[in-house]
């Protein structure tokens, strides 16, 4: 995971790696406010490795940053001693850090079975012909809306079930779609 | 003797009451009591961390996460202490919750967080636990944020930290939050992504109870198994097992029922209660419509006819019998208007897209189904591709991956084509489609024929 024999890559002064993966650029090198590297330091007490504390550092990350840029994969690794290559592709398998930029409003339609034979197919669909014909997981031109259809959210029994940013909402039938939307301005 | 009486609710009792979230509502309910009661209790030997361990065993508890392990005997094999050459042992509570059609542990966590947290105390307890672990899935934002105030107030009161109430018992809990990942509740991937890694599931053996979260003794519960311990070391292993359908299915158990059905929702009730009481606790099929198909155990389980369930027990050998699975309790309501080729087509999509990757037969076999699936759906199926399916699927399941989620995704197709095959098969004389143009053996090249022996019959 690491070069050189006893300094991480992640860790070397210019290291020659970065930017050596597939993560998209916001065009500016990134760092946490002190803020956030105060809970950085709090988060690193609560593990044995330092490793262990990438997905919460990634949270962090997307949380001050909005989204995980080549730049962030970048820091994240020299913040933890890993390699951006292995950050990056610890990024890749999940599918809640955002890898580009999204909307203002993320709007996550849970898709997957109780959901589904409550008609949710059919509500993500008008949902992006609703916001200019938005393609699956697209944005709207004015970066307010982003449409995704997501795997079960545990929501079953109120389906359809979406969640925007990080709030629930239920019963999401294509009647009460208008309103939902409003609801989010 | 066991019982399937309603009995008044006990894991969900303070559910939807006014402060349920707080630590004061907790303990003015009785909360911590048996915290309070092991700790005083440990330092003149009346509490051990074997009697805890005992109990948990002579409840009959199994774990409640989806395979149905008994939860003392899995305690037991984390190694003695001296065999352990100085290395920690870890409990992780299991709280990604995301087999479709599941959300009892949300309810758990979202409403009653203290209860969670204190069968994690006694967990640990029993197991030299000094720090604990919640893997939350990341979409509960709510959950997570809960569970963090419920682990500040008990920090608070001293019943999280250093010394715990002057018992010289130290243990920390940490929330640690997923990032969107079905497989990491499969206990060796939670273990790797907790880790900071990819949630690929490790081979087995060695077991996380010997080799686990950083190479240390680990334990990985339900969030719902651990709600239970505590109840059992509040009142007793004789009154568990005093609830539920025979002695491998004690307790009571959180239901929960989604779908066609008029009132969905968790429903908590004596484990192995008969199908038709379920049903009927739910408010029946909705608009008064027929039973076609119920998938009894979260998307994973194979789906059964209404024949098939009638007058099961809902249990882990209930429907083990019924050639399901209980699963995780998620229980999937089909009423008679339901496309069965468009449901099993959905379920496929969501293998598809939660395989992990690691191993060929389910990184490939899972989008393969999903992808003839929907060639079936819009119309563009060939007669073939019925027995194609069950072919395809066939040859992912039964130990040719690391970890069962292959034979998770190929249940719903099994149990679908063969069940409702004629559903299937309409598409596709709909489609008159032209069959595959398939040469007689003679006429394949040699080589070709190599090729194809060696590729996909063996």
């Amino acid at each position: 995971m690491s070069g050189g024999a006893n300094t991480p890559l992640g860790e070397l002064p210019g290291n020659p790696h970065a930017g050596e993966h597939g993560a998209r650029s916001c065009g500016h090198p990134v760092s946490f406010s002190p803020a956030t590297k105060a809970a950085f330091d709090r988060l690193l007490a609560r593990y044995p490795t330092k490793q262990a504390a990438l997905l919460p550092t990634l949270w962090l990350a997307q949380k001050e940053l909005g989204w995980i840029s080549r730049e962030a994969v970048d820091y994240v690794a020299s913040l933890l001693s890993l390699s951006p290559a292995f950050v990056w592709g610890v990024v890749t398998f999940y599918t809640m850090y955002n890898r580009a930029p999204v909307g203002e409003h993320l709007i996550q339609f849970c898709t997957s079975i109780s959901c589904h034979l409550n008609g949710a197919e059919k509500v993500y669909a008008a949902c992006r012909k609703k916001l200019g014909d938005l393609a699956p997981g697209g944005t709207t031109p004015d970066g307010k809306y982003t449409v995704v259809e997501v795997e079960c959210l545990a929501q079953c029994d109120k389906a359809p079930a979406v969640q925007v940013n990080e709030d629930d909402f239920f019963y999401v039938t294509e009647e009460k779609l208008d309103d939902f939307l409003k609801g989010l301005k | 003797m066991a019982g399937l009486d309603p009995v008044p609710p006990v894991l969900t009792a303070r559910v939807g009451t006014p402060g349920s979230r707080k630590l004061e509502g907790y303990v003015a309910d009785g909360g911590y009591a048996s915290w309070r009661k092991v700790l005083a209790g440990s330092s003149t030997g009346e509490w051990t961390p074997a009697k805890v361990t005992e109990m948990v065993k002579a409840s009959g508890l199994r774990g409640r996460g989806g395979a149905g392990f008994p939860c003392g005997m899995k305690w037991t094999f984390v190694p003695p202490k001296e065999k352990r050459g100085g290395k920690p042992v870890y409990l992780l509570c299991n709280a990604d919750e995301s087999e479709p059609g599941t959300f009892k542990d949300r309810v758990l966590i979202e409403e009653d967080p203290h209860q969670v947290l204190e069968g994690m105390m006694l967990a640990s307890f029993a197991l030299d636990v000094k720090h604990a672990y919640v893997y939350i899935r990341g979409e509960m934002w709510k959950g997570a944020a809960v569970l963090n105030e419920a682990v500040a107030e008990a920090e608070a009161a001293g019943l999280l930290g250093k010394n715990v109430l002057g018992s010289g018992v130290d243990l920390d809990i940490t929330v640690h939050r997923g990032g969107g990942a079905y497989i990491c509740g499969e206990e060796t991937a939670l273990i790797e992504s907790l880790e900071g890694k990819r949630g690929h599931p490790r081979i087995k053996p060695p077991f996380p109870a010997v080799w686990g979260v950083w190479g240390c003794p680990t334990v990985v519960n339900n969030v719902e198994t651990l709600a239970c311990v505590k109840h059992v070391v509040d009142r007793g292993a004789d009154w568990f097992k005093g609830i539920g359908r025979n002695d491998r299915n004690t307790g009571p158990k959180l239901y929960c029922i989604s779908g066609h059905v008029e009132k969905p929702g968790v429903y908590e009730a004596p484990i192995g209660i008969p199908w038709e009481r379920l049903l009927e606790m739910a408010g029946g099929v909705r608009g008064g419509r027929k039973l076609k198909a119920v998938i009894p155990g979260g998307a994973s389980a194979p789906m059964l006819t209404a024949a098939e369930i009638a007058g099961v027990p809902m249990d882990f050998d209930g429907l083990a019998a019924a050639k399901s699975m209980f699963g995780s309790a998620a229980i999937i309501v089909m009423d008679e208007m339901t496309d069965m080729a468009k449901a099993v087509t959905n379920i496929s999509k969501f293998f598809a897209h939660e395989s992990c990757g690691q191993c060929t037969p389910c990184r490939e076999g899972t989008p393969w189904l999903n992808k003839m699936l929907k060639r079936i759906v819009a119309g563009g199926g060939k007669k073939a591709d019925v027995e194609m399916l069950l072919s395809v699927a066939n040859q992912m399941a039964n130990g040719m991956t690391i970890c069962v989620f292959a034979d998770a995704a190929v249940a719903p197709v099994l149990s679908g084509v063969a069940k409702f095959r004629e559903e299937f098969e309409a598409y596709v004389a709909k489609a008159g489609a032209p069959e595959y143009g398939l040469a007689a053996p003679g006429e394949v090249s040699a080589k070709v024929a190599g090729r194809t022996a060696a590729g996909m019959h063996d």
